[in-house]
């Protein structure tokens, strides 16, 4: 694996605030990274510094093999798609699209040629001559990648690019980055807080908190084991089974996490198959969430788990709240031991 | 919104009131302008062009105009290097004691033209040892016409935050290319208003030019306030007033066509 990015002790303060924290991360040619993490865990701040917007507190930014922590944006072998797209609104599509061409002194028809060719990567032949007022958000967002893409650079840097679409307009656009990202093979290094779509689109996947990185892991990784609490909440939802809980219901020390269409709700007294503890208790909420439902079972004892039953038009009965006794059903394969914990989980491991 | 009837019949007697209050008098230099008694006694006696032939004969009134026009250009010239400058720099960077430059930056149009007159006056003779004459006054004016280039700068490049010039960079163009193929373009109408803007204000301008002028040296404000009680000149001068009417309006007109511009729709291709 050749390193088309690494960041090398990357540490970033704005005054008080350690915005990203001694990161060390190579990311792959041709590889969809994307950085998720909530707002202000400095995932953006690692694409400006990359990019060359910031200018890193600590530590090294290379390129390949070259370093290019000190060299200003214009000089880097990177393009960006910003969060606002940032099209020139005085300039109209075709010209936005061949800019970096312009200033790198391609010859006019040359120039033309591309940028016809990028603007036919991203559908929008034949919008050259349009106005970027005249554009819709979703035709705004792929003239700006037309525009990254043109100058074939390294690596594309995107920031959130599909935050200001709608959700139906951010699916299509999803699948139709990554076919991008895939024929034209440049690295891609995604910013996202939505972790669907990390999920969906990457290679491998930096979470981010607090300006560190939690796990950097392919998504099935990341789902079926999260390295820490934090990564098991925010990709995906998660029920956490603390320390006391698990020794008590499982039996076993340590805290641990289990997703909640892992689980099912049986009748009380139902049989037990290998590997599988029934815990009892009680339906307190049901959520219908069309294709699936969720139910919240308390547990004698008090702790809550949510479960997750799709919606498969089938004969089982009807999820309601009730007083009656039921138990939850779960497989000793589908916990997820949490690892960093607390100093308890330490202590009885 | 509606407004009840009567409260519109009213607010157009008000607007009705001040427009006339307001313009009469200009329509009075007008008509005095080819009123035949020196004195300008009303309703005028009779009508005559002779004061207009006069006026366009008068190597006084003629040379004023040409002095004041090249003020205000230059002026306005050294407002727009400058001003823009201050704009970028005070708006694209952050330091200790931004807002303490910016307000000293906008202090000298607030501050009362003759303090501004006799404070130029006392730096140039005494401190430089400047003889008063054109240059003096170029540079009394352009001190007060950087506020409005300043002023349109500052508030278009807020305006635009900083990704249009981030993304500039980022497709590989220097801090030139830069500003010639984004900055520039996106600040040219704001340019164009605050350009007009100092121009009007260098034109008029007459308490500090009064104390920035050489004896041998008249802006048509100096020389109109100088020649209306000589009894010879008052008809002249009424005609000179009438058209600097005319010739004001034309600036004030554009700069607000457009600084009502939006940026989407200013630029040509």
């Amino acid at each position: 694996m050749t390193a088309e990015v690494t960041t090398q002790g990357l540490t970033k303060h704005f005054g008080e605030v350690h915005a990203v924290d001694d990161l060390d991360l190579e990311i792959a040619d041709g590889e969809f990274f994307s950085m998720l993490g909530p707002s202000g865990s400095g995932k953006t701040t690692v694409l400006r510094m990359v990019a060359g917007f910031e200018r890193p507190t600590k530590g090294r930014i290379l390129l390949g093999d070259a370093d290019v922590t000190d060299l200003p944006p214009y000089r880097r072998d990177v393009n960006t798609v910003f969060q606002d797209y940032a099209i020139f609104p005085h300039m109209d599509v075709i010209r936005n699209v061949e800019y970096g061409l312009r200033v790198k002194r391609v010859d006019r028809k040359e120039r033309r040629r591309r940028a016809e060719e990028a603007l036919a990567t991203v559908r929008l032949e034949g919008y050259g001559g349009r106005k970027p007022s005249q554009l819709s958000g979703g035709q705004r967002q792929r003239v700006a990648l037309a525009r990254a893409l043109v100058n074939r650079p390294k690596v594309l840097l995107l920031d959130e690019p599909l935050g200001a679409l709608d959700l139906k307009l951010r699916r299509e656009m999803q699948l139709e980055l990554k076919q991008i990202q895939r024929d034209v093979g440049i690295t891609f290094v995604f910013v996202t807080h939505d972790q669907e779509e990390a999920l969906s689109m990457s290679d491998r996947v930096a979470v981010f908190q607090d300006g560190r990185v939690e796990q950097v892991a392919t998504p099935v990784q990341l789902y079926e084991e999260p390295a820490s609490e934090f990564v098991a909440g925010f990709v995906g939802t998660s029920n956490r089974i603390g320390a006391a809980d698990a020794r008590r219901l499982l039996g076993t020390p340590g805290e641990y996490a289990v997703r909640p269409e892992r689980l099912r709700v049986v009748p009380a007294g139902a049989s037990v198959e290998r590997g599988e503890l029934m815990l009892p208790g009680r339906v307190r909420e049901v959520v219908y969430l069309g294709p699936t439902t969720h139910a919240m079972v308390e547990l004698d004892g008090g702790a809550t788990l949510t479960v997750s039953r799709p919606n498969a038009g089938g004969a089982e009965p009807p999820l309601e709240v009730s007083d009656r006794m039921v138990a939850v059903a779960l497989h000793r394969n589908s916990l997820i031991a949490l690892s960093g914990g607390t100093e308890e989980t330490e202590e009885t491991a | 919104m509606t407004i009840d009837r009567r409260l519109k019949a009213v607010l157009r007697v008000f607007t009705g009131l001040v427009l006339v209050i307001v313009y009469t008098p200009l329509v009075l230099v007008f008509v005095n302008s080819f009123n035949v008694d020196r004195t300008f006694t009303w309703p005028p006696p009779g009508y005559t062009l002779d004061w207009w032939d006069l006026a366009i004969h008068s190597s006084g009134a003629r040379d004023a105009l040409v002095t004041s026009i090249e003020v205000a250009l230059l002026a306005t010239a050294i407002a727009l290097v400058l001003g823009t400058l201050a704009g970028l720099a005070l708006r694209r960077t952050r330091f200790f004691g931004r807002n303490v430059v910016s307000l000293l930056i906008i202090l000298p149009i607030a501050l009362p033209g003759i303090v501004t007159g006799i404070a130029l006056n006392n730096a140039f003779r005494t401190m430089l040892g400047l003889e008063l004459g054109f240059f003096t006054i170029v540079v009394a004016h352009a001190t007060f016409c950087i506020v409005t280039v300043f002023n349109n700068v500052q508030a278009r490049v807020q305006r635009l935050g900083p990704s249009l010039e981030q993304a500039s960079a980022d497709l590989g163009a220097g801090p030139f290319k830069t500003f010639r193929l984004v900055t520039f373009p996106m600040l040219r109408s704001a340019l164009l208003a605050g350009a007009l803007l100092a121009f009007g204000l260098s034109f008029d301008e007459i308490v500090v030019t009064t104390f920035t002028a050489g004896p041998d040296i008249q802006t048509l404000p100096i020389w109109i306030f100088q020649n209306l009680f000589r009894p010879n000149q008052a008809p002249v001068v009424n005609v000179v007033a009438a058209v600097l009417v005319l010739l004001s309006a034309v600036p004030i007109y554009l700069a607000q066509r457009l600084s009502g511009d939006v940026v989407n729709t200013s630029a040509a291709p």
